[in-house]
């Protein structure tokens, strides 16, 4: 049963994401469709949780906003997100990040991961 | 040309439309099906296809369903139903198969929703149920189920607790995502009734409907 599931997600990956894990902080370049135009927005902030598996892999990133906490899900493999870049990568010890909603300023950082690079075709 | 076809279903994820969006599918296995009988309106007054879909073993075909499968000259098949279609075009061992959906932009499709056993009224109706405290005997039962001295009775159809789900269910106007001739696969927008595995029926949708749908 699985099996023709996984072969009919296979199609719709996407094999252009880079690497990237939770607590990096990446910009994310969402397509945004205002009546004819299409223009590209950049969200970026940190990479709090990854969920799901396969076509149905989203991905939350949070980020300070005036003084306000945002987060916002994206499928992995959305077409609406055109591309992700990592810009720093951090060393976490959990998959979930949520400890941060209740954090701010410096009790929020993360401490960096270095020796990797951060165009985002480092390992895991 | 028939317009219905027996299936199963996969499962539901998701994939995305030539737009830039991600939509919700169920995954069908729609046929391939064998036709075991044509009805014809000389013989049975009425003209209709029996499908088979799903073959099963010889062991487990009862002898007078073996014989049924046997004078159509195709294996033993596990769903059998019978839909509309033009018994002369047809003919029994003919193969139908999901290209019967190719240029159809809308199903309907047909399965035995999953049973939730004998269900209270808030599960089955919606119904809001009574306060848990302040004194209240009962939080999931329902009120009163009528009036008094008129009309001395229950009205017909009132909703009360009983058996939910496990019921033959259609769920109209589905779009079809994509065919897959190769897999035999038929990717609709949305959910069908059944579990994962249960069988179902896909037919196309009356014409009405797809226009209108079009529209949105």
């Amino acid at each position: 049963m699985n099996r023709i599931i996984n072969d009919i997600e296979k199609e719709y990956l996407r094999d252009d994401r880079p690497q990237f894990d939770i607590g990096d902080l990446v910009d994310v370049h969402v397509r945004i469709v205002e009546g004819e135009k299409e223009r590209i927005q950049i969200f970026s902030g940190t990479v709090i949780a990854r969920k799901g598996s396969g076509m149905r892999e989203t991905f939350t990133v949070r980020r300070m906003v005036q003084g306000e906490g945002v987060e916002r899900v994206f499928p992995v493999n959305a077409p609406s997100v055109a591309d992700i870049k990592v810009r720093r990568r951090a060393k976490v010890r959990r998959s979930k990040l949520y400890f941060l909603r209740g954090r701010r300023g410096k009790s929020a950082r993360l401490k960096e991961r270095r020796g990797h690079s951060a165009s985002g075709s480092a390992q895991a | 040309m028939l317009t219905s076809l027996l299936g199963k279903k996969i499962g539901m994820t998701q994939v995305t439309d030539g737009q830039g969006r991600v939509v919700p599918v169920t995954v069908l296995q729609a046929g391939p099906c064998e036709v075991l009988q044509v009805k014809t309106s000389q013989r049975d007054g009425y003209e209709a296809v029996q499908l088979g879909f799903d073959e099963k073993k010889a062991k487990n075909t009862t002898r007078p369903l073996e014989g049924h499968f046997a004078a159509a000259g195709v294996a033993p098949k596990r769903f059998v139903r019978e839909v509309p279609g033009d018994g002369a075009e047809h003919e029994p061992s003919e193969a139908v198969t999901v290209e019967i959906f190719n240029d159809v932009h809308f199903v309907d499709v047909i399965g035995t929703s999953k049973g939730k056993g004998f269900a209270g009224v808030m599960k089955r109706w919606g119904f809001a149920g009574h306060k848990a405290t302040h004194g209240a005997s009962g939080k999931r039962v329902l009120g009163s189920i009528g009036m008094s001295a008129w009309p001395s009775r229950v009205l017909r159809g009132k909703k009360m607790p009983g058996q939910m789900g496990n019921r033959r269910v259609m769920v109209k106007g589905l779009e079809v995502i994509k065919v897959d001739r190769e897999r035999n696969l038929l990717l609709v927008k949305g959910a069908v009734p059944g579990h994962n595995g249960s069988y179902v029926q896909i037919k196309r949708s009356v014409e009405r409907r797809k226009a209108r749908n079009k529209r949105h």
